[in-house]
């Protein structure tokens, strides 16, 4: 590890001259005073851009950055537009300068050399981040080297209308068995949604006895047979979902308004606070909690990564710093607000900035951390992306 | 002076700044297609990613979808708007319904089939409205409407839609042609009165309302938004497919998605050429229906389920409009509630800074663009008046090419090819992408009644001593105020719309009223969708509005100038 | 001959094929009349006398006026009058207006408003400046129509049917008008229509134009 640092300690000057150097973070600070960062993220939920915008005048009042929150539908496309510019040339000033990322854009933008770093473990807020708690050094399954800082956790949980459902289920086989009690009333967003994805890989982690095989790459020979139980679970069970598997949500976020409409009674989310913060919203009826399963619930951090091409590098470092603060992460915690798990060591942190989290009312549909239980960790990402495209050919042309 | 010797150069001048990008971007859609992705460290040629669409067993599905939805929609349009107009042109009727057009268009399409959505779907307001008094529902049915395999609820939503459209490009050509004469004649030979517009008017104003019609079938086929409220998902219809294509994280998904873009532009242009060979055949089937000398005796039960479904059509759109309010100052709302729980105003207060910005945004981009747009088509028109560079036919299409290709087909191209140039990305591209999309629109819009004005009129002028710049100014332009209006209102309608242009060529960094309002709606916050979904009704609707009272408020005692 | 319209060996071909061929002189205040069934292509020539012969069509031959060469002249500068069938006021403008835009320039604003009240006193339409011309009988249209061509001040007047859409009392009335006018003014007519009494009131030569 060291040696890989030491390495790309000697490239970087080379690659990019007058990149910034995250270990002198006075001179980030000073460089970065005046600069527009762009922040690409994904723009479908008010509460997020509501956290953005709070983001943006915290950063332009101490450091002097001005952040523009560029709302994406989907994370590809700003995957897409870098490259776009390295393809044209624009290596200095491209129109990205930080991106929400995780997983497969992440390992994708890695890969073809889009990203800007190393850089995370060198910001001076990376002292306070739980490294052996919390999945920050790998972003599923993928060594993370530093090319992308984390800001918040997610888990997946279950989100049920107790008025209709009263109790929770343990397991994904008894999700199978009370949606064949109930049918219609159970949905999940569709592949390759990142939640509808998820939800694939939360069956099959959740049915495999021993799921460590998921840890490796998926290859053409295990594959077929590792998933072979998932797909007779959904063979089991997509006709008894809503719409008989027809038609299926486009987001996990579409799924609160069907709650609401009585369409169905239960649904997932990967973000544990989401529940609490929707009823406060009125967008859920207040009769709705969450629920995790028996052996846990897959869970994963979100990340940002700055393109290779940012000119504004500087800027989004103290941006991804300032994300790391204890005051943000507070507030990222707070349901009322957004609702997104920590990423911080509580015994990094001083008294006063933990008291801040522990007076923190996580509101009636989400659960403390001891109740959101094990995290189950996610697996390589060439199983997403195969079981993603394996699902569209089997249920992605319903008949 | 210099106006005039610059005024030739300007159709072909106006040509390639509008082919350009769209051959640009073309480039850049062929070249994946076979396999050429060098920032992926793919070079072609290859078949492959045709074999790969090929292999998709969505495809003949999709495909079936995607041609059978721009049909059926355009046929219906049409056919609905062409009753009505035949049935109550010249009545009162008709008036109101002219009164009711530009509310109804202005509704921008996502907004629409969100309201449409919500109308139609078993927990929607219709559901609500008898629930559970009616129907004893507590929980909706479990009934596969919005999304249904077969595109249905999809193509209504699209009718609904389409209807004003054709209905105001329809009007503007009635009034470059003398109904009433035509109407008095079939009338006195005991023609009923849709029969006899049928037969006698109707081939006129479709020789003027053609392009728009294609425009309709075109747009029918590649729309993206509508598609992915109303339209099914298991599959999608093909330009829905291209676009998750386009965004999957694997970089070769990129070649599928760009052969998948060229298929459905051969699609295109193929039922394109379908119609134009269908036109004939209907044509002649007209003709020999003309020679039988029918009278038309169904005539008035025609004309009134015309007007019905018309009506019905646009109350839907009306009530469909009023659900977004609904859900702009709602607070909870379950089903089957008919209405919210609790009204309040933190919707739009949460969105207050965020609507001003983007409605600040867009109204520069439109009026800027719109503005360009309507100087380039009275430059081009005005130059084919008086060097009779009439554009052939073969030109018109060229002209219509950004309309009738796919924008997926072209658009990541045109991205590359501005990058390429180092036009930064921004406003002013976002504005010159716009104008790609816009200038048709407005160049339609004003083409027709342009071209229909008397020209014996322009030589009295010159009789008269009047040099062509002031024939220009002071005759043709005012006596054409009512169609310059209008095409500035579709014009700055179609720029406040746009979507992808304004996402891939603003690098996201350009936010108007649209790309906020799709990235809200990808996640279903209705109460997001109400706030925008009505601030972009009324960005579009306020110049419909004034397209219509500007010229009766100046024209109020020029008769000649009032149609109707 | 110095006064007066004259076509000197016109010929208008249309897709190579001749449509008319032409030599005639209008002394001024005299009357040729062309007839012939329609599509005989009397309006082409009217339009290329007027300079807006279409794009489809090949002219040649000369138009004098006055002892100028007028053939290559813009539309504009040529002083020919013309009158359709159709009255085509412009219908954006009042009737005032209508006469103010092709009232030669010269004379101050009240001169020029005197000179449209005359003009409108002289065809018994007084105080009708204010007017919507929408709003005025086919015949005070017709009137209008005249008055605001005479006030141009033309050399030569074109009259392009322009009494068939007249019934046939106001016809007879518009027909003396407009020639009683020309007439006072010197001014050569040409005069294209189909029907035979209005080639009799013209009193002048007849040239019939047979389709080729």
């Amino acid at each position: 590890m060291k040696y890989l640092a030491f390495l790309a300690a000697l490239v970087a000057p080379v690659a990019a001259l007058s990149d910034p150097n995250p270990a002198d973070w006075d001179a980030v600070l000073a460089d970065a005073q005046g600069e527009t960062v762009y922040w690409n993220a994904w723009g479908g939920s008010t509460t997020t851009n509501d956290f953005l915008a709070w983001v943006g005048s915290r950063v332009v009042e101490d450091f002097g950055v001005t952040l523009e929150h560029v709302k994406l539908t989907d994370t590809a496309d700003a995957v897409t537009r870098v490259l776009s510019e390295k393809q044209a040339g624009e290596d200095s000033d491209g129109a990205i300068d930080l991106i929400w990322i995780n997983g497969a854009n992440f390992a994708a933008m890695k890969n073809a050399d889009l990203l800007f770093g190393p850089y995370a473990e060198q910001l001076p807020n990376w002292a306070l981040v739980d490294v052996a708690g919390k999945t920050v050094q790998s972003d599923f399954t993928v060594p993370v080297d530093g090319y992308e800082s984390p800001w918040a956790m997610a888990q997946v949980v279950f989100v049920h209308d107790t008025a209709d459902m009263p109790e929770r289920v343990g397991s994904m086989a008894a999700l199978l068995e009370w949606v064949k009690a109930n049918p219609g009333r159970f949905s999940y967003p569709q592949p390759p949604d990142f939640l509808g994805t998820t939800f694939l890989k939360q069956v099959l982690v959740d049915i495999l006895p021993d799921a460590s095989v998921l840890v490796a790459p998926a290859t053409d020979e295990n594959y077929a047979e590792v998933t072979a139980p998932l797909w007779a679970y959904l063979d089991e069970l997509t006709p008894y979902l809503w719409r008989e598997g027809k038609a299926y949500p486009a987001t996990g976020t579409a799924m609160f308004p069907m709650i609401t409409d009585e369409e169905i009674d239960l649904s997932i989310s990967f973000s544990p606070g989401a529940a609490s913060t929707a009823i406060a919203n009125f967008e859920l009826p207040d009769t709705v909690r969450t629920f995790v399963l028996d052996k846990g619930t897959i869970g994963n951090a979100s990340f940002v990564a700055i393109p290779y091409n940012s000119g504004s590098k500087a800027g989004a470092m103290v941006v991804a710093n300032f994300l790391m603060s204890p005051e943000a992460q507070a507030r990222a915690q707070d349901p009322a607000i957004l609702g997104y798990g920590t990423v911080l060591d509580m015994e990094a942190i001083s008294p006063d900035e933990r008291a801040v989290f522990e007076g923190l009312d996580l509101g009636i549909a989400t659960l403390t951390p001891a109740e959101l239980g094990t995290v189950q960790a996610e697996p390589h990402p060439s199983w997403a992306v195969r079981l993603a495209d394996d699902w569209a050919s089997r249920y992605g042309v319903a008949q | 002076m210099k106006t005039r010797r610059a005024l030739p150069f300007l159709p072909v001048l106006t040509l390639i700044v509008m082919l350009g990008p769209v051959l640009a971007g073309l480039l850049g859609t062929v070249l994946p297609a076979f396999g050429h992705l060098p920032a992926a460290g793919l070079t072609g040629p290859t078949l492959a990613p045709f074999e790969a669409l090929f292999a998709w067993v969505g495809l003949l599905r999709a495909v079936w979808l995607s041609v059978a939805v721009g049909v059926v929609t355009t046929v219906f349009a049409l056919a609905l708007v062409a009753l009505i107009t035949a049935g109550w042109s010249g009545t009162w009727v008709y008036r109101i319904l002219e009164r009711a057009l530009s509310p109804l268009l202005s509704v921008p399409h996502a907004a629409a089939a969100f309201g449409f959505a919500f109308l139609i779907s078993p927990s929607g307001w219709v559901s609500r409205a008898v629930s559970p008094a009616l129907t004893g529902w507590d929980r909706p049915p479990d009934l596969l409407i919005v999304q249904d395999a077969w595109g249905m609820s999809m193509m209504a939503g699209l009718i609904i839609k389409e209807v004003p459209f054709l209905m105001l490009i329809m009007m503007a050509s009635l009034g470059q042609i003398d109904t009433k004469r035509s109407a008095a004649i079939f009338q006195a030979l005991g023609y009923g009165r849709v029969t006899g517009w049928l037969k006698t008017i109707f081939p006129l104003v479709y020789a003027q309302i053609r392009l728009p019609v294609y425009v309709v079938l075109a747009y029918g086929m590649s729309v993206v938004d509508v598609a992915v409220i109303l339209g099914p998902n298991t599959p999608p219809t093909l330009s829905v497919q291209i676009v998750k294509w386009m965004s999957d994280p694997d970089l070769a998904m990129r070649l599928q998605a760009a052969a998948a873009a060229l298929l459905q532009l051969s699609l295109v242009l193929g039922v394109l050429m379908f119609w134009r060979v269908g036109e004939r055949v209907v044509g002649q089937l007209g003709a020999m229906w003309i020679a039988t000398g029918s009278l038309g005796k169904s005539d008035t039960i025609v004309r009134v389920s015309a007007l019905g479904a018309g009506v019905l059509g646009a109350l839907m759109i009306a009530l469909g409009l009023a659900s977004l309010a609904v859900w702009s100052v709602a607070g909870y709302w379950g089903f089957p509630d008919f209405l919210p729980d609790q009204f309040t105003m933190r919707n739009w207060d949460r969105h207050a800074v965020g609507t001003m910005s983007a409605l600040g945004e867009t109204a520069i981009i439109a009026l800027t663009v719109v503005l360009v747009a309507l100087a380039l088509t009275v430059g081009c028109l005005e130059a084919e008046y008086r060097y009779d560079l009439r554009v052939s036919s073969r030109g018109m299409w060229l002209l219509y090419l950004p309309l009738l290709v796919p924008q997926t087909a072209f658009l990541p191209g045109l991205q590359t090819l501005m990058l390429t140039v180092g036009a930064d990305v921004g406003r002013a591209p976002v504005m010159f992408a716009h104008l790609v999309f816009v200038f048709p629109y407005v160049f339609l819009a004003l083409a027709d009644p342009f071209r229909a004005w008397d020209s014996r009129i322009g030589t009295i002028a010159a009789a008269l001593g009047a040099r062509p710049d002031r024939i220009l100014w002071q005759v043709r332009l005012p006596m054409l105020l009512g169609p310059i209006l209008t095409a500035v209102a579709v014009g700055i309608a179609v720029s406040v719309g746009q979507y992808l242009p304004t996402l891939l060529i603003g690098g996201g960094r350009i936010e108007t009223l649209t790309t906020e309002a799709v990235a809200l709606a990808s996640a279903g916050d209705r109460r997001a969708i109400g706030v925008y979904g009505l601030m972009q009704t009324a960005a579009a609707l306020i110049p419909f509005a004034l397209a219509l009272a500007v010229p009766a408020i100046i024209w109020r005692k020029r008769r000649g100038l009032r149609h109707g | 001959m110095d006064k007066g319209l004259s076509l000197q060996s016109v010929e208008i071909t249309k897709d190579g094929a001749r449509l008319l061929s032409l030599s005639e002189d209008i002394a001024p205040g005299e009357v040729l009349t062309i007839m012939g069934p329609s599509g005989v292509g009397k309006s082409t020539l009217l339009a290329f006398v007027t300079g807006t012969l279409g794009p489809d069509f090949e002219a040649t031959g000369r138009v004098m006026l006055d002892g100028h060469d007028i053939t290559h002249a813009p539309p504009y500068a040529r002083r020919v009058g013309i009158l359709f069938q159709d009255d085509l006021l412009f219908p954006h403008f009042s009737v005032g207006a209508n006469l103010a835009f092709g009232l030669r320039p010269g004379g101050t604003k009240v001169q020029r408003l005197a000179k449209i009240e005359a003009a409108l006193a002289e065809v018994g339409l007084a105080g009708f400046a204010d007017r919507d011309p929408a709003t005025l009988s086919g015949g005070q249209k017709a009137r209008v129509a005249l008055m605001r061509m005479l006030l141009s001040e033309p050399c030569a007047l074109l009259l392009d049917e322009p009494f068939s859409r007249l019934d046939a009392t106001l016809r007879s009335q518009v027909r003396e008008l407009v020639f009683s006018h020309a007439k006072a003014r010197s001014l050569p007519v040409l005069l294209v229509t189909h029907d035979a009494e209005d080639a009799a009131a013209a009193h002048g030569k007849i040239v019939s134009l047979l389709p080729i």
